[in-house]
């Protein structure tokens, strides 16, 4: 991929992660959040979180499928956008939802398995924020640094039980979510498997050539 | 330039410009001064309750035991931040949708255990004499609304009917008709309430004064999106208890199935009494938050109405009849 397409698809990530933000603020300003602003903003903010934090994990399997490598220059902005919300989500349900009861909260943490699920995936996004520059990346060397962001499927998988678990009966979106981390998995174990049977193959062509062929 | 009163004032969705609002001790004297005169009048929501919908206004004496010293929530909120499932499962379905719900011509059938079994018209029920009360409304969900309601006793109903020594219990059926309620048609996934909405009362609960058979709010018809045309009302129980576009009330002689109760009875059970002690398997009830306020509130026990029905409970325990 050229230069300035990468800088436009750069661009055009920054922007679209950043407009639902920008689209709460212009509801502050107009005074449109609505009967319950405090869900509505909270709600907001996880839901992109969510998303990003899939559109992450689909950009492996997107080499995987079709043999690119753009997508991989984009998996840390993705990622990092994706804690950025999780970190606003968290800090308006401290600050705004309870108002810093911390007993209560902390409490919701221990006795609500969405609350508690919710909160292990902020958690293990920390180590991941923190090790995503390329420093860290040499530090660790490539194949720890691989090992510790597969957490990133564990967490995509907190997510959308955290989702799961808070919505009502009959709200059918979550399932949505869960079909798509479910379809990301999927192509991670395909991958893997048709990999483990080329190399298993004298002779074979690498994975990223057969996987070109074949699409 | 925001200073911190407004962003707190955009914080609570309070939308309405201070001017707008009769301040609270002018409504308190307005109320009273009606009250003595003792004349049915309009209600005072005139100027706010016109310029959201061109909804019929109607007539009702204010209960002077049934007020509250609290700030009624916008009308537009209690309009506009719905659960109800049949026009779909967003808050915003309801008020977008509404529009399908023909409410004319409407009966609702009251039968079961009764010696006078009666199919009414609505225009036979808009004649009980109405009254308009100040109810809390605690969502299941953890949020909360003040409502002037307009409506009728339910007991006065149910004696027109005279419910026989067999019956114990008061089913509520809603509309079943998927062309007016588009909730009702099965998503993708197949799973959502099991239609027509079905909810239930023991009879003493029914036959409590508090219950209100609801044909109005803010002194007009019911909008479609609050249950029109009419509905019931259960202040001390969550909102899915009071069953909405009601088209029957049956008594019975066995617990009715209730709608949430069979989609998940782990989390909805029968009795469903607002209740900060008895958490929700999912989140907690302890607190609420109060449509309009920044700050949650703590849950009253039975919504604050325990005086009137905590010894319809004597002797229960309310962990295990949640």
């Amino acid at each position: 991929m050229s230069y300035p397409a990468r800088v436009a698809l750069k661009a055009a990530i920054w922007v679209g992660s950043l407009w639902p933000l920008g689209v709460l603020l212009r509801d502050f300003m107009t005074d449109d959040l609505g009967a319950n602003p405090i869900e509505y903003i909270t709600r907001t903010l996880g839901m992109t979180a969510l998303v990003l934090l899939l559109t992450s994990l689909g950009m492996t399997p997107l080499r995987a499928l079709f043999g690119w490598s753009w997508p991989i220059q984009l998996r840390r902005l993705l990622g990092l956008l994706a804690f950025f919300y999780v970190c606003l989500h968290f800090s308006v349900w401290i600050g705004l939802d309870h108002f810093f009861a911390w007993r209560r909260m902390w409490g919701d943490v221990l006795k609500r398995p969405f609350i508690t699920v919710g909160m292990s995936a902020l958690l293990l996004l920390i180590p991941l924020a923190a090790t995503s520059t390329q420093g860290m990346i040499k530090r660790l060397g490539g194949a720890r640094w691989r090992l510790l962001h597969k957490l990133a499927y564990v967490i995509g998988g907190l997510g959308v039980l955290h989702f799961l678990w808070l919505a009502k009966k009959g709200r059918t979106t979550p399932y949505y979510y869960a079909i798509v981390l479910a379809l990301l998995l999927g192509a991670r174990v395909w991958d893997w498997v048709r990999k483990r049977r080329s190399a298993l193959r004298p002779g074979a062509l690498p994975g990223r050539e057969s996987a070109r062929a074949r699409s | 330039m925001l200073v911190k009163r407004d962003i707190e004032r955009r914080l609570r969705g309070e939308d309405i410009l201070p001017q707008e609002i009769t301040d609270h001790g002018a409504y308190l004297n307005r109320r009273a001064f009606m009250a003595g005169a003792a004349v049915l009048a309009l209600a005072p929501w005139g100027r706010e309750a016109s310029a959201q919908g061109k909804l019929q206004p109607l007539q009702a004496t204010k209960s002077p035991a049934y007020q509250l010293q609290e700030s009624l929530t916008p009308y537009k909120h209690v309009t506009s931040y719905n659960n109800f499932y049949e026009f779909g499962t967003n808050k915003e379905d309801p008020e977008r949708l509404q529009a399908a719900l023909k409410t004319r011509p409407w009966t609702v059938q009251v039968d079961g255990l009764c010696a006078k079994p009666k199919t009414f018209g609505i225009e036979e029920l808009l004649k009980f004499p109405l009254e308009e009360r100040v109810y809390r409304l605690r969502c299941v969900e953890a949020w909360s609304m003040v409502i002037p309601w307009i409506g009728f006793p339910l007991k006065d109903l149910l004696k027109r009917v005279e419910p026989t020594a067999q019956a114990k219990y008061v089913e509520f059926t809603t509309l079943l008709n998927a062309e007016m309620f588009p909730g009702q048609k099965r998503g993708l996934f197949g799973f959502s309430l099991d239609w027509p909405y079905t909810e239930g009362l023991r009879l003493d609960e029914a036959m409590h004064p508090l219950t209100l058979v609801t044909v109005g709010l803010y002194g007009q018809v019911l909008p479609n999106q609050n249950g029109a045309p009419i509905r019931v009302v259960v202040p001390w129980k969550y909102g899915f208890k009071s069953a909405k576009s009601l088209v029957r009330i049956r008594l019975t002689s066995e617990e009715p199935k209730t709608a949430w109760n069979k989609a998940a009875a782990n989390e909805y059970g029968f009795y469903s009494n607002v209740n900060p002690e008895v958490s929700h398997p999912r989140w907690s009830q302890a607190t609420e938050r109060r449509i309009g306020e920044l700050r949650r509130r703590d849950t009253l026990m039975f919504n604050g109405y325990a005086d009137q029905v905590a010894s319809l409970y004597a002797g229960m325990d309310l962990k295990r009849f949640y």
